[in-house]
This record gives structure tokens, C-alpha cells and sequence, in this order.
């Protein structure tokens, strides 16, 4: 395969790591609904053990999306994470106390409380979808940063990617087009959460209380996606000439992948069906399948979106403070050779999704109940 | 190039030690326990007996509440190589970063997916299905264990990359080099049979008060005698690639290697410290003796470095002011050809005339293995703190062999059935719980400590590897993690110790 070609499989790779990520955020929305759902702490035990058995596929879609950025298109993980450090930082920081909560939530002396480590579960759903979400918003709107290799060869100041303004990062949440992009994952997080606890869980009450709250949700989603959409759609865009490289400010860019890239509008919209047929079964059918619909519909939309961003002659990561140091999936990449070794690591990825389905179906095989929790001590 | 922000890079490294020690504790166990875990899971699914599972849910249930916060304390540092490492990122990502992604694809997942199956599967799966995914949470663990330590190896033993001028990083050539460098195996053999040892410890100890109190007395000895075995057999291993790696530092990083053993003069045959106390105050500068007193094993350190019991080893001196009759080049003569790489990479960059680059290329190419020597500040600064790295060292490798004694004698008390009576023994074990503990993150303080001022040897130091951010930004995030992860951990501990108080659940012995 040619250098580019690599650049552009790796591209789709990454895509395809983020947007299961966001379909993964189930878990996260799921967090920031268990108190709105639950009336009592069995209730809230059953919530928690339901998203609770899939949290570390989530956590561990996100460090492997991390390190396949790292190895793919290393200057962008140069770039973003130590530009945008408060971002990051806080992202990090909600996974890190994520991490703790279900295994000591409910165990004694557990030192600060099942209410601090259901709170804790509360901010990562909150802060982690919305954060991420204007992260991936400043692929559309960039950041301020300005890029120069020869920063190596001078004293004191040597870091060859720089951050340009003080808030590192936390000034994108500023932005309109990010915010409705980090507000958009936040709510869609919570769909899929309702319907995963629709499919998953053992409680009449539970689940008429899920479906009643999706609706609302729903109209939630369906603003803040549509003004993103909208918003990236009718704006300019970070065009690259695939001549010189030259990176330029195009009116509609977005609009034009879209046209002149037709499978990704396709993409696009079957997402969109996908998500809007997984809520009409869950809030109206109030059925289990669902979460499989609007899971597959995120993958989609979440895909094509990623597409829109790195493809057609477009810079993914683009530089507001100075447009020639924006990063394209061409200048940001790893060299040939690296691409093609974790080409052929990336052959392992369908087996890696094939025992993932395998055990996930083993373990979901029937909906768990209280009679289940309850006998179990390894319960959460 | 004397201008650099030091408290900026100090707090940065403060920032990693911190997260990679806190990350240090929790991994050992995870990698050992794992392991025997799955062996007493195999038990039970071969003999059908309670009692195995009841002993194998117990440590399953240590393992989860130890898992977790390994887990939390790790995530951060994978993104801390972007968000406090920015130039490092940029210099060797296209190396650095592949094993972090394969350690994603290959390990992390089979670890994440098969834990569920391992914790909630009890009545959801077949008996096979869950034993198995015992098996692939350990082996999932260990795999992860491999690719991130290939990624510390290589940085201690930069192999199978060229640096690429139009780029400004270095570039992988040779994955197999990067995989299979000495380096690499010693570390990741030597790193896994650490954390086997450790789990053995804690097993070991756990059971061990659990019999001084006269509770669950065949459960503990059941145990104790998984542990001993694997634990001595493990901490045999520990020892042999402890003198590979050793012999390893000895020809890629003769610093860190002077260091360990702290030795200012080389010579030939030289002995090996097994006690000893560095002079306070002792400098490369100063002729103040290397040793108040030292006990030493002659011509072993010779032996040990090079397999000559009479060949030389250069000491800090040596390595400082250079040795002509061992080929040993002044570190002054490296910075001024480290500058010249450097002008030379700048050269290239900034001319336009195809011979002048031609040159500049030239240059580059020839001064390449000193490029990192170009940018310290002075002579001195090529020196790791020897204290630190020395004490290190030898109280993990006295500890080292004192654990081959207990596993041993842990052992032929187990074969003998004579455990109880062993009073004194008992206690002894379980104050070995943290010793395993600290021999291991010493380890990993020999490691790290002993090979500044690099972050790539020779090529990269500390000071030219940080991302652009204020002191104070960094500042905040490092008590910031000093507070959360302190909290977490006192959260553990008392977690842990109201288990081990409950002891095994159904156990009337």
C-alpha cells in the first residue's frame, strides 16, 4: 500500500475506535440517569451492576483509541494532548475516579461513602461525554496552536508544538459548534444508556421509567445534533490544497466532503434512521433491541462524521492561530513503515471484536434482577 | 542551550514518578495474582471441590479491589507521554507509540473482556468457559506487561530507528530490533517474575495471619503452599534475568551502571558491593573516597558486567572525563559533536542549496549518537544521583535473595505439614507483604532514576522532552494526583483489610 493509502486506513481505523467509543459511553450516560431512575437503593444497585459489567470495555476502548492515535498520527497526540491539557486533564481525571467506583461502591469500609462514589460515577458521565465531544468539535472549528520543528535547535523554549492560548483547551467549550457537539454525545450517551437498561435489566418499573425519560432525552439529542450539523454544514471549513499542501479557509468545506464524498452522506443518514428507530422502540415499544438499532445507527453517524473531518482534502486538527501549522491525516502521520506494521497488528482487531461478542453474549444470555445481585458477592 | 525551565521539567518528572509509582503498586499483584488465581481456578474445575472455590473467589475478590485502582491509576499514564511530554511525542512517537497501541489491541481488551467473565460469570457460563477467561485475565495482564515494558526498553536502548531531518523525529526501520532488543526480554522477564514474587508475598503473608490467629487453617495452608512454589521458583527467576539485565545496563548504559554501584575510579577486576555506604557529599569533582565501608565480593562486579572477572569497568570519572585506553570519549567531547548535530539538523532545515544540505545531512548522520549530549548545560549533568540509585539497588537485590530463603523455607514447612508451629516464621511472612512491595518499585527507581538526565538514552533528555505548559499548571495536576490517588489508596487498604479480617466466605476450616 502507498503511504497515503495507509494514512487513509489508519484514518478509518481511528474513526471506527471513536465512534464505538461514543456508542461505549452507554455506560456513562447510563451514570448520570441512575439517580433519575432509581427510587430505591435496590433500584440503584441493579442500574449499577447492568452498566457496571460493561464499564472497562468502555475505559479500554478509549486508552486503545488513545494509543492508536499515539501510533498512527503521533503529532496529533504532540499536539492536542499537550496543548489542550485542562481538557485532557479533566477527562482523565473523571475516568480515573470512574475507575474505582464500581468495585468499592458498596463495599465496607470503603472509606468516603457509596454517595461520593455514586457522585463520582455521576461527574464521568457528565464531564467525560460532554469533554469529549468539544474535543472532537475543534476538529471542525480548531484550536490555537502553531507547529515549528526548528523550536528543537533553540534554547529555553523548545517544544516544537505549542499551545497559543492560556486556558489550554478549556476555551474551545467557548464555542458554539463544539458546545452542541459536547452537549449532543452528553445526551445521546444518556439514550443509549436508557435503552441498554431497557434490554438489560429485570424491572418492570425501571424500565417504564427509562422509556418515559428517553423521550425527553430524544428532543434533547435532536436539538443539540441538529444545530451541530447545521452549524458545520452552512460554515467554512479547513481545505487542504493536495498540491502544495497549503491549507485554506473553504465557505461550505463541510458541505462539499459531503457531496463530493457520496458514501459518507449515506453513512450519514443511515446512522441517523438508526439512532431515531433504536429510540422509537425503546420510548413507544419499549423493547430490548433498541439499544442495538441506535448503537449501530451512533456507529454510523459517529463514523461519517469522523470521515467528514479527515478525508477530502481536509485538516482533522486544525490551527485557528496559524492555518500552515494545522495537522492533516498526510503531515501528522507515522512513517510508512510504522503504518504498515500496525496494519498488519490491526488484522487482530476482528478477533479482539469476535471475543468481545462471544463473552458479552455469554454473560447477557438473561437480564439480571435483583435475585441475581443479590446472590451475588461479587455484585457491585 | 542553558536557558531551559527546570522547575517546569522537575515538576513534569515529579508528576510522572508520582503516577508511576502509585501505578507501580498495584501492578505486580495484578500480574502474579492472576496467574495464581487461575491456577486454583483449574483446581476447582478439574476436582469439583467447593474448597478451591471458595479459595479461588477469595483472592479473585483481593485481585478486583487491587485491579480497579490499578486500572485508574493507569489510564493517566499513557496520556501523560502527550500531555507532559509533548516533544517527546513528537521525537519518538512514530516508535513509541505502536507498542502502546498494540498493547490496547492485544492485551488491554482480552484483559477487560474476560474480567467481566471471570467476576460475574460463576452461574452465567460453563464451568470451562469461566475457568478459561481466568486464564486469559492473566495472560491478558502479562501481555500488557510486555508491550509497555518493550516501549521503557527501547527508550533505555534506542534500536531500529533513524532520525528523518524533514520530520524532526525519529523513525521506526526495524520492528523485530524495537520486539526482541536484550533489552527488552531482560526487562519484561525480569519485570513479570518481580511481580509473581510479589503476588506470592501477599499470599503467603495473608495466609500467614491467618493461621497465627488460628482462623481458616487448611484454606491458608492450601495457599501457602500454591504460593511457595511459585514464589520460589519465581524468585529464582528474578535473580537470573536480575544478572542479565545488570550485564545488559553494563554495555548500553555504563552510567547507570557506575551508578548502581557507585563507583567514581574504574579499573580492572573490580568487586562487587554486596553492603555498603556512599560518602556523603562524594562528587565526580572532589577526591573524597567512594565508600565510608563497603563489603565486597572481588572481581564479581567485573564478572557480572562483562563476563571477565578481570576485564574493566569504567566508573562516573571514566564515563565524565573519558578514558583513552578503554575508548572512552570526555563527555565534553560528545556535547560539542551533540551541538553539531544539532546545528547541522538546523542547517538542513534552513537552506535551500541541495550541497549545503548535502553536508548538513552529513553531519547529522555522523554526530547522531551524541544529538541529546548537544543540549545539557554542563559536564556534570550527565550524572544520575547516585545515592538513590545505589541504595536502590542493593536493598532490592538483598531483599531479592532473602525471598528466595522464605519461599523456600515456606515450602519444606508446607511439605513437612509444620506450618503452625513456625511462630516466628509466620510473622516474618507477613511482614514481607510490603518488602515485595518496596523491592519493586526500587526496581523500577534503579530503572528510571539511574538513566537521567535521558529520556532517550543519549538521544533525548528530560529537559528537551516537555510540552509547552506553565510551572504552575503542572504544579496543580501533580497535588492534584498526590490527593486523589492518596485518597484512593487509603480507600483500598481499609477495602482490603476489612476482606482479609471477613476471611473466606463458606469456610469452616
Amino acid at each position: 500500500m502507498s503511504h497515503l493509502a495507509l494514512q487513509q486506513y489508519w484514518w478509518i481505523i481511528i474513526s471506527l475506535l471513536g465512534s464505538l467509543l461514543v456508542f461505549l459511553m452507554f455506560v456513562q450516560g447510563g451514570q448520570t440517569l441512575v439517580s433519575q431512575l432509581a427510587k430505591t437503593s435496590t433500584e440503584r444497585k441493579l442500574l449499577f451492576n447492568s452498566a457496571g459489567r460493561r464499564w472497562d470495555i468502555t475505559f479500554t476502548t478509549l486508552v486503545t483509541f488513545g494509543g492508536a492515535f499515539f501510533a498512527s498520527f503521533p503529532l496529533f497526540y504532540s499536539t492536542s494532548f499537550g496543548g489542550a491539557y485542562w481538557v485532557w486533564i479533566l477527562i482523565l481525571f473523571s475516568f480515573i475516579i470512574q475507575a474505582v467506583s464500581y468495585e468499592y461502591r458498596t463495599k465496607p469500609e470503603n472509606f468516603l461513602g457509596e454517595k461520593t462514589y455514586n457522585t463520582f460515577l455521576f461527574i464521568n458521565g457528565l464531564v467525560a461525554t460532554i469533554l469529549i465531544g468539544i474535543v472532537v468539535g475543534t476538529f471542525f472549528t480548531g484550536s490555537d496552536f502553531s507547529v515549528d520543528k526548528l523550536r528543537l535547535t533553540e534554547s529555553g523554549n523548545n517544544v516544537i508544538s505549542q499551545w497559543e492560548g492560556p486556558a489550554h483547551g478549556l476555551e474551545a467549550a467557548l464555542n458554539l459548534t463544539n458546545l452542541s457537539l459536547g452537549l449532543a454525545i452528553f445526551t445521546l450517551s444518556r439514550i443509549l444508556g436508557a435503552l441498554y437498561f431497557i434490554n438489560n435489566v429485570d424491572n418492570k418499573a425501571l424500565v417504564h421509567r427509562a422509556s418515559h425519560l428517553l423521550k425527553f432525552c430524544s428532543i434533547a439529542f435532536l436539538v443539540f445534533f441538529l444545530l451541530f450539523t447545521g452549524l458545520i454544514l452552512t460554515g467554512e471549513g479547513f481545505a487542504v490544497n493536495p498540491e502544495s499542501q497549503e491549507v485554506y479557509m473553504e465557505k461550505y468545506k463541510y458541505l462539499h466532503n459531503f457531496i463530493q464524498m457520496p458514501v459518507v452522506p449515506v453513512i450519514f443518514l443511515l446512522g441517523v434512521v438508526g439512532v431515531l428507530a433504536g429510540i422509537y422502540m425503546g420510548a413507544f415499544l419499549k423493547s430490548g433491541k433498541g439499544i442495538w438499532f441506535a448503537g449501530a445507527g451512533t456507529i454510523l453517524t459517529v463514523f461519517s462524521i469522523f470521515l467528514l473531518a479527515g478525508f477530502n482534502n481536509t485538516s482533522f486538527y486544525p490551527s485557528t492561530y496559524d492555518l500552515q501549522s494545522s495537522l492533516t491525516i498526510q503531515n501528522a502521520s507515522s512513517s510508512k513503515y510504522t503504518l504498515t506494521v500496525m496494519s498488519y497488528v490491526s488484522l487482530l482487531v476482528p478477533f479482539v471484536i469476535g471475543y468481545i461478542w462471544y463473552s458479552w453474549k455469554s454473560l447477557n444470555k438473561k437480564k439480571i434482577n435483583e435475585k441475581d445481585i443479590n446472590n451475588d458477592d461479587m455484585a457491585y | 542551550m542553558e536557558a531551559f525551565d527546570m522547575s517546569l521539567v522537575n515538576w513534569s518528572r515529579a508528576q510522572f514518578a508520582l503516577t508511576a509509582m502509585y501505578h507501580w503498586i498495584f501492578v505486580p499483584l495484578t500480574l502474579g495474582l492472576s496467574f495464581i488465581i487461575a491456577f486454583m481456578h483449574t483446581r476447582y474445575y478439574k476436582t469439583g471441590s467447593e474448597k478451591w472455590k471458595n479459595t479461588t473467589k477469595f483472592w479473585m475478590k483481593l485481585f478486583g479491589i487491587n485491579f480497579a485502582i490499578g486500572v485508574a491509576t493507569g489510564i493517566i499514564l499513557e496520556f501523560e507521554f502527550g500531555t507532559n511530554w509533548s516533544n517527546y511525542s513528537w521525537f519518538v512517537g512514530d516508535i513509541f507509540g505502536a507498542p502502546l497501541a498494540i498493547e490496547g489491541i492485544m492485551a488491554f481488551f482480552l484483559e477487560s473482556t474476560f474480567i467481566a467473565v471471570m467476576f460475574f460469570g460463576w452461574n452465567r457460563v460453563s464451568k470451562k468457559f469461566h475457568m478459561l477467561s481466568s486464564w486469559f485475565v492473566a495472560i491478558g495482564a502479562n501481555l500488557s506487561a510486555l508491550w509497555i515494558l518493550v516501549a521503557n526498553a527501547w527508550m533505555q536502548n534506542p534500536v531500529g530507528m533513524k532520525f528523518n531531518p524533514d520530520t524532526a523525529r525519529n523513525e521506526m526501520e526495524n520492528f523485530a530490533e524495537v520486539l526482541f532488543s536484550p533489552t527488552a526480554i531482560n526487562k519484561f522477564l525480569h519485570t513479570i517474575s518481580n511481580g509473581y514474587v510479589v503476588a506470592s508475598l501477599f499470599v503467603i503473608g495473608i495466609s500467614a495471619w491467618y493461621i497465627l490467629k488460628g482462623r481458616h487453617l487448611e484454606f491458608a495452608k492450601r495457599s501457602i503452599l500454591v504460593a511457595s512454589v511459585f514464589g520460589l521458583l519465581s524468585s529464582i527467576f528474578v535473580v537470573i534475568t536480575g544478572d542479565s539485565s545488570a550485564h545488559n545496563v553494563a554495555q548500553i548504559q555504563p552510567m547507570k551502571f557506575a551508578a548502581m554501584e557507585g563507583i567514581y575510579e574504574g579499573s580492572e577486576g573490580v568487586g562487587l558491593t554486596t553492603i555498603g555506604m556512599v560518602t556523603p557529599g562524594k562528587r565526580y569533582d572532589n577526591n573524597k573516597n567512594d565508600f565510608v565501608f563497603a563489603l565486597k565480593v572481588p572481581k564479581m562486579l567485573s564478572y557480572l558486567a562483562n563476563r571477565n572477572s578481570n576485564s574493566f569497568v569504567p566508573g562516573i570519572n571514566d564515563l565524565i572525563d573519558g578514558n583513552k585506553d578503554h575508548d572512552i570519549i570526555p563527555i565534553s567531547e560528545r556535547m560539542e559533536n551533540g551541538k553539531l548535530a544539532i546545528n547541522a539538523f538546523k542547517e538542513y532545515n534552513n537552506s535551500e542549496d541541495a550541497e549545503i544540505k548535502e553536508g548538513a545531512l552529513k553531519t547529522l548522520e555522523e554526530n547522531y549518537q551524541h544529538f541529546g549530549y548537544g543540549y545539557l548545560p554542563d559536564k556534570k549533568s550527565a550524572i544520575p544521583n547516585v545515592p538513590i540509585t545505589f541504595y536502590s539497588f542493593h536493598i532490592m537485590v538483598s531483599l531479592g535473595f532473602f525471598f528466595i530463603v522464605l519461599f523456600g523455607a515456606f515450602l519444606i514447612f508446607s511439605a513437612k505439614q509444620k506450618i503452625e508451629s513456625r511462630k516466628k516464621w509466620l510473622k516474618l511472612a507477613v511482614w514481607s507483604i510490603p518488602l515485595g512491595f518496596l523491592a519493586s518499585e526500587l526496581g523500577w527507581v534503579v530503572a528510571e532514576v539511574g538513566r537521567q538526565p535521558w529520556t532517550i538514552q543519549d538521544i533525548l533528555p528530560t529537559m528537551v522532552s516537555t510540552s509547552h505548559l506553565s510551572t504552575s499548571s503542572v504544579q496543580v495536576t501533580f497535588w492534584a494526583f498526590v490527593a486523589l490517588f492518596t485518597v484512593l489508596l487509603i480507600a483500598e487498604i481499609k477495602i482490603m483489610l476489612y476482606q482479609i479480617k471477613s476471611g473466606p466466605k463458606n469456610m469452616e476450616d
